[in-house]
């Protein structure tokens, strides 16, 4: 596709520097758009998927069966007063949204969707996954300190070490896979997962402790239930966010579900093979055939999970999260990168067989 | 001027004026969030070097762990600005000179006659190699010794660190999991079978 825009551009007789320019723009615009909208409509998903689990039908008065929701919601915060408390710094008390934003959003410029479609194939992907998304807890936690409110401030304290420590099991995890995969490169660990023996041969067997224990720490990066003490209703009112109001608040929500669609999407990647089919090598009609479709079903399955997740489980305890972090995953992440060494230099197959 | 320059400058532009903010901006929590920016636009002049795991490796590291703890620690700080800018003119002429001094020496060790920038002539691009698999390489095999060496201090460090800081406190209440997970139901609760009254 980058080519064909190119070529149409210059086409119309733009200099080259120019298009290529212009065909990047575009493909930011591209990716930005659908996940504005992946956005919009995975909180309509959450209120229609917990009410449902609660037996009740969520929201169903906008539009028919409540489709239009999330445009009446995001109608309703544009225009409603942001709100500047009084003794709060203000230069950053209004940048603090768009930190905790942008990382979300420009973690998507390596992630590739299906095979080919990426913006920025970078060697060190994984690597730039790892160190943009640990710029998160910025907006976070300038956002508690600017406020100059306690519950902000305790909320921000909570996720800042609630981060920093789930990172470290988080990249553990992702440590396995590069040993696994040999490269930190999206494509090149994917393909690493292709074989004969179906959904077997993706890196969720060999590597299953990691995946647990990355999807999980992905859950406590994302604040979400049950490890949402920053913003814990009960205890802390609403945590680093209680002080913002109309977009402003808008835009930690829309930083939040994106980072929710960026963890699910590089679990889909990294331990189901992404693109891969389910039935690769069994069959070779088109359910046997690699494409976006599984990648989208595969990434539309953890956010499931987020959701059910939520409406299943009580929150944990803030000592008891610090001890899940340290005391359990992180063990278990390094006794498993020694058992994936193990593997990988004894060729075990099907996944690490000499290829 | 190629487009390669235009980023260096920016960049070196962020960072000179970041680095400036560092440490004339008052507020403590200000100075720590322009040393971020400091190490970002760092980061970023060294992915123009095609250094890319260390400029990723320098965000990941020290922006995303090391400066979060250093805001936690500096907003929680009350720390009187007043007081810390005490006896700044009386010490301007000793700083002044020591800055003076620092600064010739470092532009006489780094500046391109001394360092050797001409001696060497600059290494042939080899085409598309991994900064990260090179490195990785290297660091496993050549130098696995004094890596493996670093990595042993650092451990030192870190058990001696949490070894310093302990304190064992007899009269602290805490839960023990195990001990949690144990319990069986006849531990707490007690079936008692009583008679029933007689009606009166």
């Amino acid at each position: 596709m980058t080519e064909f825009l190119q070529t149409i551009f210059i086409g119309w007789g733009l200099p080259e520097s120019l298009a290529i320019g212009l065909t990047i723009l575009l493909q930011i615009a591209l990716i930005l758009g659908v996940l504005f909208a992946a956005v919009a409509y995975l909180t309509l998903a959450e209120r229609k998927v917990i009410g449902y689990m609660q037996v009740r039908v969520g929201p169903n008065r906008v539009g028919p069966r409540g489709l239009l929701q999330p445009i009446a919601d995001a109608l309703k915060l544009m225009f409603k007063e942001i709100i500047i408390p009084a003794g709060a710094d203000k230069k950053l008390f209004l940048i603090a949204p768009v930190l905790a934003m942008a990382p979300s959003l420009a973690a998507w410029a390596v992630l590739p969707v299906a095979d080919g479609w990426v913006l920025a194939d970078i060697n060190a992907g994984l690597l730039y996954v790892l160190a943009i998304t640990s710029m998160g807890v910025y907006g976070v936690i300038v956002a508690g300190w600017a406020s100059n409110s306690k519950y902000a401030f305790l909320g921000a304290m909570r996720s800042a070490a609630q981060i920093v420590s789930y990172e470290i099991a988080m990249g553990f995890a992702l440590v396995g896979v590069l040993m696994a995969a040999g490269s930190l490169n999206f494509g090149q660990i994917v393909a690493s997962q292709q074989g004969e023996y179906g959904l077997f041969s993706w890196f969720w067997l060999p590597l299953l402790p990691l995946f647990v224990i990355y999807f999980v720490s992905g859950v406590a990066e994302t604040n979400r239930a049950p490890f949402d003490v920053a913003e814990g209703e009960s205890e802390i009112v609403a945590g680093f966010h209680v002080e913002y109001s109309g977009m402003a608040f808008a835009v930690f929500f829309l930083g939040e579900y994106a980072n929710m669609i960026l963890i699910s999407a590089l679990a889909a990647l990294l331990f189901l093979g992404g693109w891969l089919s389910p039935f690769q090598g069994w069959t070779d009609s088109w359910l046997g055939q690699s494409s976006i479709i599984w990648m989208l079903i595969k990434t539309s399955f953890f956010l499931f999970l987020y959701l059910w997740f939520r409406a299943t489980f009580p929150r944990y305890r803030y000592d008891q999260i610090m001890r899940l972090g340290w005391k359990v995953f992180i063990p278990i992440t390094i006794v498993w990168i020694v058992v994936v060494g193990g593997l990988v230099m004894g060729e075990i197959g099907p996944w690490f067989a000499a290829a | 001027m190629a487009f390669e320059q235009i980023v260096f400058y920016a960049f070196s532009a962020v960072l000179v004026f970041s680095a400036g903010v560092v440490i004339t901006v008052r507020n403590p929590v200000h100075a720590a969030l322009f040393l971020v920016l400091c190490f970002f636009s760092t980061a970023g002049l060294w992915l123009l070097l095609r250094a890319e795991f260390l400029a990723i490796a320098l965000v990941l590291v020290y922006v995303g762990a090391v400066m979060v703890l250093f805001l936690f620690v500096v907003m929680m700080l009350d720390i009187n600005i007043a007081v810390v800018r005490q006896g700044f003119a009386r010490y301007l002429a000793v700083g002044g000179v020591v800055a003076i001094l620092l600064i010739a020496v470092m532009a006489m060790v780094v500046g391109g006659d001394y360092f050797g920038l001409e001696r060497t002539p600059v290494p042939e691009p080899i085409g598309e190699v991994s900064n990260t698999r090179l490195l990785g390489l290297q660091l496993y095999t050549d130098y696995v010794y004094p890596f493996e060496i670093a990595s042993v201090i650092l451990l030192v460090a870190i058990i001696a660190a949490i070894a310093l800081t302990l304190r064992r406190r007899p009269d602290s209440r805490y839960q023990e999991p195990g001990r949690q997970v144990e319990v069986r139901r006849g531990d707490r609760v007690r079936l008692v079978s009583m008679k029933s009254e007689e009606r009166r």
